[in-house]
Parts: C-alpha cells; structure tokens; sequence
C-alpha cells in the first residue's frame, strides 16, 4: 500500500490536486457569504494533499515536501490569527473586535441590507481570520496524515 | 504605573499570553533549546503577573467583566440588542480570581522545574506547546462566564493533557493511560455538550448569568444537572469514575502530574459554578448537595484505602490525589446541603463551603509539591518501585526536607497549611452531621500512615550500595519546589490572613451569585 | 411522530455508540463508537435549530423566508472540529499502542494493574 501506484492513478492525482486546491481556496475565502470558512476549506485541502500521499509512494512524498514547510505553515496561521485579534488592543478596543468592517479599508465595504447577491470586499476582520485558520488548518492535517503515514511505515520496515 | 490597555484587556490578555507562547515556540524552538527555554519562561512569568494583577483588580473592584468584540470591555448588553448579552463574556468573580492564583503559581513552579528535568529528552518543542496550552485552556475555563466556551476549554484542556500523559512512551504504558485518560475525557465532554444543547433549547441562551435568571427545575434541567454532574465528577477523578486516575498520573512526567492536579480542580470548579451560580436555588439542594457529600465520602475512603497496598510512589499519590478530592466534594457539599437555609448557611454552611474552597488551594501547593520530589527521586534513582529504593536520605537531603513538608500538609498536621482547611472542614461537617465528620478524621489518620510508610521506606535506612554516588535533584527542580514548599508554610502559619481576605469572599460570592448577574447583566 | 424523527435518530445513534463502547474488544471499534456517540449529539444540535418552514440562514442570494438559527450550528461546527482532533488523537495512540504491545484487543492491553 506504501509502494507507488500505478501511472494512471498518479496522473490522475497529480491532475486533481490543483482542482482541489482551487475550490478549498474558494471556500475559504468565502466563508463570509457562503457556507464554509477556514476549517472547512482548510479540511478540503489537506483532503488533496492526502491524495498525493496515497497515490506516490511515502519516500516521494518526503522528498517533494518537508514536514518542516507544514510546521511553518501551522504556526504562522496560528499566530496569524492571534495578532489580528490581539490588533485590536492597539486600535483601542476589545480582543477580537471587528475593526475593519464598515470603514473602506481592507475588506471594508458597508454590507448591503437583507438578502443580496453577495459581496467580497465585506466582512472586515472574518475573511482574514478565514485565510489565517484555513492556512492552520491545512498545515496541520497534511501534517497528522504524514505522520500517521511514517508511523505505519516503521512498523512494515 | 501599568499602562491602561493592559489594566482594561488583563482578562484577555490572561489567555491570549500563553496561546501566543505556546504557538510561537515552536518557531523559536527552530533556532536553538537555550532561545525556547528563555521564551517558555518569559511567557510564564508574564502570565504569572497579569493572573496576580487580574485577581488584584477582581479582589477590589467587585466581579470583573470583559466582553469580546465590543467598542469597550465592560459593554454586556449592546444597546440595540433588547437586553440580551449576545457576545462571549469573560466573568471573573472571587472565586474564580483565588483559582487563577492558584494556577498561575504553581504553572510557574513547575514550568521553573521542568527547564531541567526534561534536558535529556528529544521532540521537546511538543511539550513546551502542549504545557503552554494547557495551563492557557485552565486560565480560560476558570475567567470564562459562558457556558459553550467552558466546554471548550475543557475539550483543549483535555487534548493537550492526554498528549502530555502519553509523552514518554515507555514501552506503550504511558500511551494505554493516555489513552484512557482521553477516553474518560472524550465521553464526559460529550455528556457535557448534550446538557448544554438542552438548556439552550429550553431557554434559548449560554451565557451563565442570563441562564442564572430564566432557569427552573424543570425535568429537562433535572436531566441536565444530572449530566453536567456526571461529566465532571467523571473529569476530577472522584469516585466511581476515578479508574484513569491512577494511570494517568503515574505515567506522566512528574511537571504535568502536578498540572494534572490544577485541571482536575478545574472540573471541581466547573461544578461548583454550575450548581450554585447556574442553577442557585432553583435545585432541590438538600438533594443535590447530599449527592456531592456521597461522592465525596466515597472519594475519600476508597482512595485512601487503595493506596495503602501500593508500591509505586506516584501510583500512592495518584489514590491520595482522589481521596484529597473527597474532602472538596464533602465540604462545599455540605454548604450546598443547606443553601437554601440562611440561619444554618450562617452558622456552618459558610464555613464548610471555606473549608473547602480552601482546600482546594491548599491541595494544588502540596499535593503539586509532593509529585515534583517525587518526580525528583525518580530522575536520580531510575526507578518508581518503593520496594527498590531505601536510605536517601543520605543523598538527597533537601528533596527528603521538601518531601517531610509535603506529606505533613497532606496528612493535617499544624503548623502546615493541610490543618487549617482540614478543621475547618471538621468542625463544620459535625455540626451537619457527626458520623462524617468521623469518617474524615479516619481518612486523615489512615492517610498519615500512608505517608510515614513512604517515608520510612524511602528515605530511612542504611544506605544501598548501588544509590552511593547519586547526588542531589538539579538546581531548578529545587527552586520550584522551594516555590510550592515555601507557599505551603506561609498559608499554614497564617491562616486566618488567607481566609479573611481570599477564602471568605469566594464563599460569600459561591454562596449568593447577585453579584456575577448584576456585573454582567446591569453593565452598559 | 414525523417532526419527532430527527431526536429518535439522536436516542438511537446515543444507544448504538454507548453500545459499541461497552461491548467491543478491538480498540478501534471502540473509537468508532465514540465518533458515534459524537455525531449523535451533533445531530441533536442542529435538530434544536429548526425552525417550520425554515431557510438556511444564509443572506447571499436569499428568498424572503423564516430562517432557523445559526447559533447551534456554529456550535456543531465547534463540536466536529474538537471531534476530528479527538478522533485523530485516539487513533494515534492506537497506533503507537498496536507497535509496542502487537495487538490492539483491549482484554490484552492491560498492562497497567491494580
């Protein structure tokens, strides 16, 4: 199960892994408008990166991708997303406020009342906490399915 | 002097210190051990000043609030919301500010301990992060005033304890406790949420205070109670759910057995809050309260029976740790008994509830205390079998003075601070009823017994050949339990100081809650 | 007895995780039984949502409807994600436990007494 697949199932996984990647990005950053937002999103990719571990064998995965670009990757989302939250001491008022809404900077757009088509550039703080757990989240469970990979690894080596 | 962003934001910054601690550490770990060591010890310290800052200003001004997201930290009910307070609300009453102490204190003597017992170990960044978030998921479930955020704080807390439990393999025991550790946990949380979704189908709210207002004793909040009770006696390691216990803390290295302790009084908290605050006098409490007094009766006597046969140290202490459970359950018990009496609230409930609010605190101090030299004996010695050790006291002269303290705390002996709670909690529990308060008083005999046979067995004795060049704990391991030992002599040479001004407003604020519903609900 | 379904689901999946727990011997079986356990009590929050004739609450693009509420959902969604960390902690330790011990029955993983 840890040797390498066939050519077709490689191929196909190596042409579905951005297709995936694409729509876990559009989840996430419209998590605000549609149902979905960073964890969401973030499960969706780490389901593509899965894939391409399942279909090369463990030994071609470690050498596309170090576990340490996942660790980055967790602890800045983490950390990410605390600043932004804890920015809002700087700004004056409480944690976790929503200090871009409504104001026309960043994602600032006034929200139009009542049932509407839907617009990007609202929001404020959520679609960057969006991006900041989403990135986490991706982080984290590519690297709980390698690990668990290299665990079954040492026990068939 | 402080500046006043910090002054205003000090219950969030109490959480958000230690998660931003514990998430960047394992960048800087990246760069070198001595850069992650000096962080993790920043970051403790800080955190160590904002929770004494925090019960300071909860201690003077009355039962603190901080609402998340608002224009200021004290705006619970936003104008246009028809006086509902819609955000997630951080309450920090007496109560909860003496339990901040409580962890901050001895998060910081064990972090100090644990820079030099681990200094041998591999795969460290985990630990630091796991420990960092366990002591930030404690502080949150003690500040918080929201039902659902206390259940996930309890689910984090959980999660980075069973990780912490498993750390050291050790031939697949120390992960068969984790594992226990986290089924008990996993199943109790899940109990836990059904009781929070049906208060919030029945009253449509999960902040405590707005709850504490609308509840009644319906069946459904029959069952609820029911639940919330089960779960997190189940989380605290009381009887009949005290199974993982044992395991748990034995297996785990010695810095989280003694954090182990402050989560497992983070459920007993847990429970006192929802049983008087949440519910009040809604509950019948001569029934619910002669509930707690069994639980603790039972706690008592069968963790301090089991013990006596051990033969590993941290197993025995693990039994004393349920057994000196027993004693909360049976002293804020008695004070829910007669809740709703004001004439016998006055005349003892006042006083067992103090006994055992402050038993609490004292339980933290030494029980932590006990399990750090514990943790010390085994570094040097290699092995936790009673049976092998003998005559250390030769060797190890300052971890054998550190231990006497402890075990006289823990067996009621004055001038050490175990007496103190301990009569408190006698001489009230027998004006409620005498047969317990003589099953406490057996409980603590047999419990000294126990500790003069650790003691004799090992620290007495001829020195063994093969213990001749073991020297004494490292230096940081001493000072963190110098820290705890010298925590535990002042609060028994003064306890009338700690009572007056820590123990007897968390009781009063236990015992009538108008005050957390007029903070959060009468703020603007 | 129709609009009743979804809580009988919630009894019925609750009584088949609790089921699973006691009564199996393979450790991942009783994981499994735990996860069950944990979608029952999903099920249930989303159930006290409901509203008759309800929307999902849902503003983009939305007909003028009664919407259920949204605040047990976020609180499902909390739930899943603390589900999935549990799940996949669990099943680490199984791991770790089948390497050392050879076998993952839990009438054998006792090495821990008394």
């Amino acid at each position: 199960m840890l040797m390498r697949m066939s050519k077709i199932v490689r191929f196909a996984a190596d042409l579905l892994y951005p297709g995936i990647l694409i729509f876990g990005l559009y989840v996430i950053m419209h998590g605000h408008l549609t149902p979905g937002g960073g964890f969401q999103g973030g499960a969706v990719i780490a389901t593509a990166v899965a894939l391409v571990a399942v279909a090369y064998s463990y030994d071609e995965v470690l050498a596309m991708v170090r576990k340490l670009r996942f660790i980055v990757q967790e602890s800045g989302g983490l950390v990410l997303f605390l600043g932004i939250a804890l920015a809002a001491v700087a700004l004056g008022t409480t944690v976790f406020a929503n200090y871009l809404a409504n104001t026309g900077m960043l994602f600032g757009l006034a929200v139009p009342f009542g049932p509407n088509p839907g617009e990007l550039n609202t929001g404020g703080v959520m679609p960057l906490m969006n991006i900041a757990v989403g990135l986490e989240v991706w982080g984290a469970l590519a690297l709980v399915v390698l690990y668990m990979l290299s665990g079954i690894r040492e026990k068939e080596a | 002097m402080i500046p006043e962003f910090i002054l205003s934001n000090a219950p969030a910054l109490l959480i958000g210190v230690p998660l931003l601690g514990a998430f960047l550490s394992p960048l800087i770990g990246r760069l070198s051990r001595d850069a992650r060591a000096l962080w993790v010890l920043a970051i403790i310290t800080l955190t160590t000043l904002i929770g004494y800052l925090v019960a300071f200003l909860a201690y003077t001004k009355g039962t603190l609030i901080y609402v998340f997201g608002a224009a200021t930290p004290a705006l619970s009910i936003p104008p246009d919301s028809g006086g509902i307070p819609i955000r997630i609300i951080l309450t920090l009453d007496a109560l909860s500010a003496l339990m901040v102490i409580m962890t901050v204190t001895v998060g910081f003597s064990v972090i100090v301990y644990s820079l030099s017992s681990d200094s041998r170990r591999s795969g460290l960044e985990a630990y630091y992060t796991l420990f960092l978030l366990l002591i930030a998921s404690v502080l949150g479930m003690f500040a918080t005033g929201d039902l659902f955020n206390f259940f996930v704080f309890l689910e984090i807390s959980s999660l980075a304890a069973a990780g912490l439990v498993a750390y050291k393999v050790e031939k697949g025991r120390a992960v068969e406790a984790g594992l226990k550790f986290l089924m008990v946990s996993a199943i109790g949380g899940v109990f836990f949420l059904l009781a929070i979704g049906i208060l919030y189908g029945q009253y449509n709210a999960l902040n405590i205070a707005m709850l504490a207002g609308m509840i009644q004793w319906t069946p459904l909040d029959k069952l609820a109670l029911v639940l919330i009770i089960a779960a997190l006696a189940a989380k605290c390691g009381s009887v009949p759910m005290h199974f993982w216990t044992p395991d748990a803390y034995s297996m785990a290295p010695a810095a989280v057995t003694a954090m182990l302790v402050v989560v497992s009084q983070a459920s007993l908290y847990g429970l006192f809050r929802f049983c008087f605050t949440l519910y009040g006098l809604a509950l019948t409490y001569g029934v619910i309260g002669w509930a707690l007094i069994v639980l603790g009766v039972l706690s008592m006597v069968v963790g301090v029976t089991m013990a006596i046969p051990q033969k590993d140290i941290k197993r025995l202490m693990a039994y004393h740790s349920v057994s000196q459970t027993g004693y909360m359950l049976l002293g804020v018990g008695v004070g829910l008994a007669v809740l709703g009496d004001q004439a016998l609230l006055g005349s003892f409930g006042i006083t067992a509830m103090e006994g055992g609010i402050f038993h609490i605190l004292n339980n933290a101090l030494y029980k932590g205390l006990l399990f750090l030299t514990a943790g010390a004996i085994i570094l040097r010695i290699g092995t936790s079998d009673m049976n092998r050790m003998g005559g250390l006291g030769h060797n190890m002269k300052w971890t054998m003075i550190l231990f006497i303290i402890g075990a006289l705390a823990i067996a009621g002996i004055p001038p050490f601070n175990g007496f103190a709670s301990k009569f408190l909690i006698y001489e009230s529990v027998f004006a409620f009823n005498p047969v317990l308060s003589i099953i406490a008083m057996v409980v603590s005999i047999l419990t000294l017994a126990s500790f003069v046979k650790v003691f004799h067995s090992v620290f007495m004795g001829p020195q063994l050949p093969e213990y001749a060049d073991v020297s004494e704990a490292p230096g940081s391991m001493l000072i963190g339990m110098a820290i705890l030992s010298g925590l535990v002599i002042i609060t028994g040479l003064f306890p009338e100081f700690f009572v007056q001004h820590l123990i007897a407003p968390a009781a009063h604020a236990l015992a009538d809650p108008s005050g957390y519903l007029a903070a959060v609900l009468g703020g603007a | 007895m129709f609009l009743n379904l979804p809580l009988v689901v919630v009894v019925l999946l609750a009584l088949i995780g609790i089921a699973t727990i006691l009564l199996k011997r393979n450790l991942v079986k009783i994981i499994f039984g735990v996860t069950i356990l944990t979608s029952s009590v999903n099920l249930f929050l989303v159930t006290l949502a409901y509203r008759e004739g309800g929307i999902a609450p849902i503003y983009t693009l939305a007909p003028a409807d009664v919407m259920v509420l949204p605040t047990p959902h976020a609180l499902t969604l909390t739930n899943i994600v603390i589900g999935v960390a549990t799940t996949a902690l669990m099943l680490s330790f199984a791991v770790i436990i089948h390497r050392r011990y050879g076998t993952v029955n839990i009438d054998e993983i006792r090495e821990l007494r008394e």
